[in-house]
């Protein structure tokens, strides 16, 4: 059924995959790559969860086809941290509670962290609309923008 | 966030009130907790189901062979094929002595469809697509029947039967002295009709599970649930014993009532059973809102009559629900409603008529606040009006009508535990501080409160129990082991506290194993608020009997009497400093014979079914009071309304972690508002037009403000440390407080959920009307 070689980069490790070529992004890293910690909430490209850097930008998982992919850099919620050492905003969303079902949260990590990487000091404001294309369904939000912006803050403290 | 403790504990605890991060936060933020789907089983197969595209229709003929001709289709049943093709509902392993409350779905249709996305049949095949494309194979002629798509026409003679015993599936009636002769006689009386609307629970995981058969023979399903007990509705449809069958429950990616009713665990079981393989059923976003029960629209008609000082004398309310096409838990949920339609207030004359009639509708079961926050639109929008009516102030009329501990409700039951109502409405109304100004000169503000009462735990006649096993491992850490599924709201986590608060540990050194039917002693399902309050007594009693056992042989080994003894920093501690360290302990335990682990039953208080008409006692072990108080800003040339401002109080008995506390008020809150403001499932006679996430709409964060909790802790309720359930009450305040702030910026009263923009700006005359 009209099978594509694709190589890319996931997590700093060069892949190749071989499937049909109308399969997403999400489809391959979940069911060939083994890559769970990417979800799977709407399929549609609209609730954020299966958020994955593409380059570095966010991108909804579902909504790519695996030929797009071809010669990029993936990263997951795996590529924050570093081997058990946890992201300082994922170490922020764990203290604050901003996990509730923990379902949306790997995706909202990612947008998190690419929004900070590109606005180090930002208002409260600016980080209620970055994540706006993420949504939860359990913590009203609330304690993911404290988490973000208290890493925000200490990253500021620092200079 | 600010949080106050009104009555500070007496006791001096260590763990309990801590703001303790929880031990499933790590796991979840670096994305290593496996929920449903992501669980795999070698040579798995998957399933899918065929649904109905008719609300209504008679199904002539089926034929499945193109669908089994197809290569690499395991399986494709049929209503035929299932050996128990009803499945009971009622509430599991409990009793089952609620008679008309028993409801009755059927696994696959059977002759008849009765709402769009009824299953008809089921699928395994080699892959996901497979198993798709070959339900789409299996070839249905159907013929469509007319249908009833609304309960006022569903009641009427002569409408179309969705089944044949009539369309009114229940009804309950509460009175309570003479409410028409006290309406008479009242200065004032306001009246108002309120609708509200289908919603979905729309949590981000959709249903998922996967079901195989292991070494000893037993069906086991590891599904997305809030109630593993539905292990013996999967045994019964296929005929087999309940201890042939096992569900895990893994950790819930969000369930709102919506993981209550069986999703895919029966389908997995038939599939699994017949195909002898492993099979792994997840449902797409546009099946989950297509298929999935909803909650329960209500038409809602109030009249309510108060003395010209703003004494309330009578209220009459008239109840009409949705049930859609199958009972589920209409019945329950209706008694619910019923039960708590006159609000938190003390009134002497009230009547209840309540009933809900069966349409072609998709079904509408549990969800958070399980009818009782229907109501708060009601009789709050009631208050508000009455309180202009009368030109008393809306928190002042409130306070004067309040209920408070000792007070009767209309079903006679007597409020045995602190009553926050008040109070609630005052602290959330003067933290909202000053008024905020409009931004622009065609925006207007207004302030708006509304209070609520919610049940939490089962009804007292289910006679509902809870238990829990906690162990101490031979280095002195500690096992929790328990059926409770954790949703999301931090379960789990809660019970190691309180386990680590009465065994002197600290929260890292216990383990909890939760959700699995075949491991986990059962503790009842994760809904009706009752976790917190069943799970954690039952765990809390283990936990004492167990530290009394391991006190009594500490107290040998320090020469000391066990009434000394302190537990502490994982040791036993007496009085003049000597301690033993618990390690020691297990060793001298299992020299001596004495048992390192307890198990125990929590049986919360029972009683009988009473007669709600007549009156006479306890329908609820207790219930949860609270209010909210928002600040609105109304554009007046679009009907856009935006929640400036949130506050929202709650007296949660014993906050057991505070920041759970917290993430339970602001997140129902936001469920809450999504509720008055913008979600809906649209129905165009039965056909569902919102399966889509982007046509059925669920707040983002730029759609709601930072809700700011206020944490009453009356230390009186029936949980564990004083502590009552918080999950579903604050779900309910929202839409009736934004609804309360509209008519307060903008002079117009909007009764009918969700205030869109557009129903906003016909109120003010935007539209012209031909
Ligand atoms: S799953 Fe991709 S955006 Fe929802
Ligand atoms: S934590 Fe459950 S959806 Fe966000």
């Amino acid at each position: 059924m009209n099978e594509r070689a694709v190589a890319f980069i996931l997590n700093g490790q060069s892949r190749e995959v071989h499937v049909p070529a109308h399969h997403t992004l999400l489809d391959v890293l979940r069911d060939d790559l083994g890559a769970l910690e990417v979800k799977e909430g709407c399929g549609e490209g609209v609730c954020g969860t299966c958020t994955v850097l593409l380059d570095d930008e966010p991108v909804s998982a579902c909504l790519l086809l695996i030929p797009r992919v071809a010669g990029r850099r993936i990263t997951t919620v795996r590529g924050l941290g570093e081997g058990e050492t946890l992201h300082p905003l994922q170490e922020a969303f764990a203290i604050n509670g901003a996990a509730q079902c923990g379902f949306c949260i790997p995706g909202m990590l990612l947008t998190a962290y690419a929004f900070l990487r590109d606005h180090p000091t930002p208002s409260r404001e600016e980080i209620r609309r970055a994540i706006a294309g993420n949504l939860c369904r359990c913590t009203g939000y609330v304690k993911i923008i404290d988490a973000i912006a208290r890493v925000a803050d200490g990253r500021a403290g620092r200079g | 966030m600010a949080r106050q403790v009104l009555h500070p504990p007496k006791e001096r605890l260590r763990v309990v009130g801590q703001r303790v991060t929880r031990h499933d936060a790590v796991d979840k933020v670096q994305a290593r907790t496996l929920y449903a789907a992501d669980w795999e089983m070698p040579a798995m197969l998957h399933g899918a189901v065929l649904r109905s595209p008719y609300p209504s229709a008679r199904i002539r003929r089926i034929d499945p062979s193109p669908a089994r001709a197809l290569p690499g289709v395991a399986a494709v049943l049929l209503a035929s094929d299932v050996p128990n093709n009803t499945l009971w509902t009622d509430v599991p392993g409990q009793t089952s002595e609620v008679g008309a409350l028993r409801a009755r779905i059927h696994v696959l249709a059977d002759g008849v469809v009765r709402y769009q996305g009824e299953p008809v049949a089921l699928v395994a095949a080699e892959t996901r697509e497979l198993a798709q494309q070959a339900a789409e194979l299996i070839v249905v002629e159907y013929e469509p029947c007319a249908g009833v798509f609304d309960p006022v026409a569903a009641l009427q003679a002569g409408a179309p039967k969705v089944h044949d015993e009539g369309n009114l599936l229940a009804s309950w009636k509460i009175r309570c002295g003479d409410s028409e002769a006290a309406l008479a006689r009242a200065a004032v009386v306001v009246e108002g009709t309120y609708r509200c609307q289908f919603i979905d629970h729309a949590y981000l995981e959709p249903e998922s599970g996967v079901a195989w058969i292991d070494s000893d023979g037993v069906l086991v399903i590891r599904v997305s649930t809030q109630v593993i007990e539905h292990f013996r509705a999967v045994a019964e449809v296929l005929g087999l014993a309940h201890n042939k069958v096992r569900v895990i429950g893994p950790y819930v990616g969000g369930g709102f009532g919506g993981k209550e009713d069986v999703t895919v665990e029966v389908f997995l079981g038939l599939l699994a059973w017949r195909t002898r393989r492993p099979v792994k059923m997840t449902w797409t976003r546009q099946e989950s809102l297509l298929a999935r029960p909803k909650r329960h629209p209500f038409v809602l008609r109030y009249r309510t009559g108060a003395t010209r000082e703003g004494e309330l004398v009578a209220q009459a309310v008239d109840l009409l629900a949705d049930s859609g096409a199958y009972a589920y838990l209409s019945a329950l949920v209706l008694m619910y409603a019923a039960v708590t339609a006159a609000g938190p207030y003390r009134v002497p004359h009230v009547s209840v008529q309540a009933r809900v009639a069966y349409t072609n509708n998709p079904p509408t079961s549990a969800m958070r606040g399980f009818g009782a926050m229907q109501m708060v639109l009601g009789y709050e929008s009631q208050m508000d009006q009455l309180a202009r009516r009368l030109g008393i102030d809306p928190v002042e009329l409130r306070v004067r009508n309040a209920l408070v501990k000792g007070d009767r409700l209309p079903i006679g039951q007597e409020l045995d535990t602190h009553v926050a109502v008040a109070e609630a409405a005052r602290r959330a109304w003067d933290a909202l501080g000053p008024r905020p100004s409009p931004s622009t000169p065609e925006h207007r503000v207004g302030r708006g409160l509304a209070c609520n009462m919610q049940p939490y735990g089962r009804i007292v006649w289910l006679h509902d129990w809870a238990s829990a096993w906690v162990g101490f491992e031979m280095d002195g850490s500690l096992v929790v082991r328990t059926g409770t599924p954790d949703v999301g709201g931090g379960q789990a986590s809660s019970l190691c506290q309180i386990a680590a608060e009465v065994l002197g540990l600290d929260v890292g050194r216990v383990s909890i194993h939760i959700a699995d039917s075949a491991l986990t002693p059962l503790a009842g399902t994760t809904t009706a608020t009752r976790q917190l309050y069943m799970s954690g007594n039952a765990v809390l009693q283990a936990s004492t009997v167990l530290r009394r056992q391991i006190l009594e042989v500490a107290a040998r080994m320090l020469e000391t009497p066990a009434a000394a003894l302190e537990m502490r920093e994982g040791a036993a501690v007496a009085p003049h400093g000597q301690r033993v360290a618990l390690a020691a302990v297990m060793k001298e335990c299992a020299r001596s014979g004495v048992s390192r682990s307890a198990l125990a039953v929590y049986h919360a208080p029972a009683g009988d079914p009473i007669d709600l008409e007549h009156g006479g006692g306890r329908v609820f072990p207790d219930y949860a009071f609270g209010a909210h108080a928002v600040d609105v800003e109304v554009d007046t040339e679009t009907g856009h309304v935006r929640v400036l401002r949130h506050i929202a109080c709650h007296d949660v008995g014993r906050a057991i972690n505070p920041q759970s506390v917290e993430g339970q008020i602001q997140g129902g809150a936001v469920m809450g508002l999504g509720y008055g403001l913008m979600e809906e499932v649209v129905l165009d006679h039965g056909v569902n037009l919102s399966t889509l996430f982007a046509t059925y709409l669920i707040p983002s964060s730029l759609d709601v403000p930072d809700v700011e909790p206020l944490i009453v802790e009356s230390g009186e309720g029936k949980g564990p440390f004083g502590a009552r359930g918080i999950g579903e009450p604050p779900i309910a305040p929202p839409a009736a407080a934004v609804a309360n702030a509209i008519e307060d910026a903008v002079g117009v009263r909007i009764t009918e959920l969700p205030i869109t923009p557009e129903r906003v700006a016909r109120a003010l005359g935007l539209f012209r009307d031909p």
